[in-house]
């Protein structure tokens, strides 16, 4: 009984990162819009492009072998596998074991991989293009990433990630400052990996300045639509992991009564909605960033999550 | 058992000097390769039993060569037979590799002897329990990969590369020598046992360590002795390329664990931070001269000095840990070396392989020369796919485990007491993830240049299909390491007694752990579980595939590649291997490298082509050999009037030299 309940959480939860993922970025694009003062797309769009894509055939190029034609797949399932070990409304995964956040930040990478050398297969400029800057932020964020990794586990005692959120939930979480370096180099790395401005404009085409919409110039019908959806999914993952581990409040604790996951459910989607406002905001007030200003940017991440890692070396209660 | 191991290995150098009659032969390099694959073979089953059955024990044999008072010792225990696994399948896949591939080769009697005899000395190394053996077996070894080395001798560049590797491999021997000299002090007990009965003074520990990491450290390329292994490695037939970075780099790390781990006496706190320190740098000084080198066999030359980097950060957290008496935590930190230099053995051989491959098919080892090769190169593409995602330390391959090993090693550290420590840890920290990024970023651009896009050249697009004995060799090393990252908890019980054996202590027990999970620290919870990954992984891409083309679309056409609407601009418009890196270049090269792009516009009206020229720097050549270089040739040109002596002033020389060395003994007793 204890098992079926638990895997029926732990697909429910997988499912409901599913379907809200493409939710959040329509929400997102939507207040956008709304705050430059246009009417912007209907919340529901994202749903429709991807119905639309899924139907449609796919042009491949010439040149394109079998690794462009299954990357879109394993792009999704890395992405998805990673997300379904973040905490959303409840921490008792049942699968949280398989793997700690280095490994989330593995998945990722995987992702990105694969996304890279998708975007080298068509043999054209702008796939190199994309590829090739990909790689550069890639370098600086996810070691920044992996700093952040390593100052909360060294705050909560282990890298799993259902017992950091249990531990920051928890009254021995307290105020840190290693943990406000930590949040702000994670949100840094959560705008670079999701192609957001200052880093990249997730809403551009044809701009010299391009990296994730380069990469993936030659995909279209259901090969784009897999990979917007991971895209969705990523930005979704990035926004529950900052939220179960810096705002964790009524996040379901192991062996929680159904009241107590309905709890979790709504405030896991007042925590996105407040999520999506925040980057919608930030991104109408940015403006984008030249290429090569980048590394200062990812620089100043990953010299904080050290500064961060430095302080709990020096002691554990910073 | 040991006399069985021997015995393999002198037929192994007979089988050298068989190659030497034989040469002549059409068949010499079928039965030479066959031979070595079925010695190799044997040596490695047999040391797979004893690793496994061996536990604390081990078994000696001493034979009366070498020094008359001496002899020479041989001794297996069980961290001798992990490496002499370690060496052994290396070997193994080589062997079978050069079945096939040594066909192409020119000068066939060049490499047959060579071979053989380079193979037994390396696990010679492994098994001397003596330093007048050992020392005698790693020249043996040396002098063996330099004969290979020179294999194809007249390209100036490879002479070149073999006198600097000659030269250094000396320097190195000269250092274990002097450290072994350390060791037995003034009795001259040169047996290992003796030496570690012996507890030296804690000076002459780290003299011994300084020796060790200059002796062994230029074998393994640690950043500043490796300027040889870029240029050395590459230069050998690339089934030796594959077995000088795979294996002959693991017996150096095998001589610094072996020396300092255990002849050394109790290690001071700050030996950790050296090593520490020196793998840090090395971690990122070889990726990033990986990233920017365009020559795919000296690209993987830059990344063994990479992941050497790691096995000694490795190492050095080990002992940073044994000398504070944190067991536990040792033990993870020398799992996660060991466990990394048996993973890099496994990929990367299986890319120098894949690298030999492409090189025979197409000629060509520039990266701006390859391209497209997944098309015509069906069945090498797949499992090179693989060691570039094991060595981009991406799950669920090999390379992702040790690496996570090694970051819990990391979280433990702040335990440990010294200032010293626990700066250098999360600074070390950084570089080894500033490397594990770097290094997935120079292999996106590894496989994507050589295997994906369109030919860059016409010689890639002839390329055709390998020969089945090297695709063997490939798919076996490719699936071990698919298959050591979905169960990395049985290879870390197989390396629990080698670890036992170099720090007293092991991780606990993993293979018992439900739905074979691996949990190297049981107070701190962090699980990894490598099969699970793996099946999720392939389970959600396969159903979501299967569901999409079942209830969306499956209709596709090809034509030509959108290009943002810019139609075909020709081949050339593709990223290059010095395009792709150019932002990395630009972000890292500019302070460490001095990394500069140039452009050169024609005035208006001219017809001249625009030009951008790159420059960069090797900073640990610039900065520290060349004024080396430059001082050994000005001394020489002031001594150069000591040839012209008359042989009166000859002889008292000799009589000076004579008397010094009687007065240095008169005050040394």
């Amino acid at each position: 009984m204890a098992l079926i309940r638990a895997i029926a959480i732990q697909g429910l939860e997988m499912l409901l990162v599913l379907a809200l993922a493409p939710l959040l970025t329509g929400y997102v694009r939507k207040l956008k819009a709304r705050l430059q003062r246009r009417a912007g797309p209907p919340l529901l769009q994202p749903y429709r492009d991807l119905r639309r894509l899924l139907g449609k055939e796919v042009v491949l190029a010439d040149n394109a072998s079998w690794l462009f034609r299954s990357a879109p797949y394993l792009i999704f399932a890395t992405t998805w596998v990673a997300a379904a070990l973040v905490p959303t409304f409840g921490a008792g995964l049942m699968f949280s074991w398989s793997g700690d956040l280095i490994v989330i930040t593995a998945l990722l990478g995987s992702a990105r991989f694969f996304l890279a050398l998708a975007g080298l297969d068509a043999g054209t400029s702008f796939g190199g293009i994309g590829a090739s800057r990909e790689v550069m932020i890639a370098s600086l964020g996810e070691p920044a990433l992996i700093m952040i990794v390593f100052t909360l586990a060294l705050v909560a005692g282990s890298s799993q990630l259902s017992h950091v959120a249990l531990f920051m939930l928890s009254a021995a979480a307290g105020l840190r400052v290693s943990l406000a370096l930590a949040l702000f180099a994670l949100v840094i790395v959560a705008l670079a990996e999701n192609s957001r401005i200052p880093v990249d404009n997730p809403a551009t085409h044809l701009e010299l300045t391009m990296v994730h919409e380069a990469m993936v110039l030659e995909y279209s019908g259901r090969h784009l639509a897999m990979i917007e959806l991971a895209g969705f999914v990523q930005l979704l993952l990035y926004v529950s992991l900052i939220a179960c581990v810096f705002a964790p409040f009524l996040l379901a604790p192991v062996q929680a009564g159904a009241a107590a996951y309905a709890l979790g459910i709504a405030a896991y989607v007042a925590k996105l909605a407040v999520a999506g406002a925040l980057l919608a905001a930030f991104e109408t007030a940015t403006a984008k960033m030249r290429v090569f200003r980048l590394p200062n940017l990812l620089g100043a991440a990953l010299m904080l999550g050290l500064l961060a890692t430095l302080l709990l070396f020096v002691s554990r209660t910073l | 058992m040991i006399a069985a191991l021997l015995a393999l290995i002198a037929s192994l150098l007979v089988l050298g000097l068989a190659a030497i009659a034989a040469r002549r032969s059409p068949l010499a390099t079928k039965l030479v390769y066959g031979g070595a694959l079925a010695l190799t073979l044997a040596l490695l089953a047999l040391a797979a039993v004893m690793l496994a059955s061996l536990g604390q024990g081990a078994r000696e044999a001493a034979l009366p060569l070498g020094l008359p008072w001496l002899g020479a010792h041989f001794r297996l225990d069980a961290l001798a037979a992990f490496f002499l696994v370690v060496i052994d399948l290396a070997a193994a896949a080589a062997s079978l590799y050069a079945i096939g591939y040594g066909a192409h080769e020119p000068e066939p009697q060049r490499v047959l002897p060579f071979f053989p005899v380079f193979l037994a000395a390396m696990n010679l190394v492994v098994l001397a329990a003596d330093a007048y053996s050992f020392l005698f077996a790693w020249e043996l070894m040396s002098l063996a990969s330099w004969a290979l080395v020179l294999a194809q001798h007249r390209e100036a560049e490879n002479v070149a590369a073999g006198t600097l590797y000659l030269l250094m491999a000396s320097f190195g021997t000269l250092a274990l020598l002097l450290g072994f000299g350390f060791l037995a002090g003034a009795g001259g007990d040169y047996s290992f046992a003796a030496m570690a009965a012996r507890r030296p003074a804690p000076w002459v520990g780290a003299l011994v360590l300084a020796l060790a990491l200059l002796g062994a450290g230029s074998k393994a390329g640690l950043v500043p002795l490796h300027v040889w292994l870029p240029r050395a490695h590459p230069a050998a037939p690339s089934h030796v390329s594959a077995l000088m970075s795979g294996a002959m780099t693991k017996v150096a790390v095998y001589a610094f664990i072996r020396i300092v781990f255990q002849l050394a006496g109790p290690p001071a706190w700050w030996w950790g931070l050296v090593v520490l320190a020196l793998g840090g740098v090395s971690v990122v000084l070889g990726v990033l001269q990986a990233l920017m080198e365009t020559d795919i066999k000296r690209l993987l030359a830059y990344s063994t000095i990479e992941n050497i980097g790691l096995i000694f950060a490795s190492l050095g957290l080990a002992l940073a840990f044994r000398a504070d008496a944190m067991g536990a935590a040792a033990a993870l930190a020398m799992t996660a070396a060991l466990f990394h230099a048996f993973n890099h053995m496994l990929f990367k051989s299986t890319l120098f392989f894949g690298a030999g491959a492409v090189l025979t098919a197409t000629g060509a080892r520039e990266l701006d020369r390859l391209g497209g090769l997944i098309h015509r190169m069906r069945s090498l593409a797949v499992p090179m796919l693989g060691a570039c995602l094991a060595i981009a330390a991406l799950p669920p391959f090999n390379g992702f485990a040790s690496e996570w090993l090694t970051f819990q090693a990391i979280l433990l550290s702040p335990d440990l007491p010294q200032w010293g420590l626990k700066l250098a840890v999360p600074a070390t920290g950084t570089l080894l993830a500033l490397g594990a990024a770097l290094a997935a970023a120079c292999f996106v651009r590894f496989y994507g240049l050589a295997f994906l896009g369109r030919p860059r050249s016409p010689a890639a697009s002839a390329a055709v299909e390998t020969d089945r004995a090297s695709l063997a060799a490939i798919w076996g090393l490719a699936a071990l390491c698919l298959l050591a990252g979905l169960f990395p908890g049985a290879v870390i019980d197989a390396i629990a007694p080698a670890v036992q054996a170099s720090v007293a202590a092991r991780m606990p027990l993993q293979t018992g752990l439900p739905w074979l999970t691996i949990i190297p620290v049981a107070a701190s919870r962090s699980s990894y579980n490598g099969i699970l990954i793996f099946l999720f992984i392939t389970a959600s891409a396969l159903t979501v595939a299967a569901a999409v083309h079942r209830f969306a679309s499956r209709a596709a056409r090809r034509y030509r590649a959108w290009d943002c609407g810019f139609g075909d601009v020709g081949i050339g418009a593709q990223y290059s291997a010095a395009s792709f890196a150019q932002p990395i270049r630009r972000a890292f090269g500019t302070a460490i490298f001095r990394a500069s792009d140039v452009v050169e516009m024609p005035p208006p009206g001219s017809t001249a082509p625009a030009r951008i020229r790159h420059s960069r720097i090797d900073p640990v050549w610039d900065g520290l050999y060349a004024p080396l270089v430059g001082f050994v040739w000005r001394l020489a040109d002031r001594l150069n009037f000591l040839q012209f002596l008359s042989i009166r002033r000859f002889m008292s020389f000799v009589f000076l030299a004579l008397v010094f060395l009687l007065l240095v003994l008169a005050v040394w007793h």
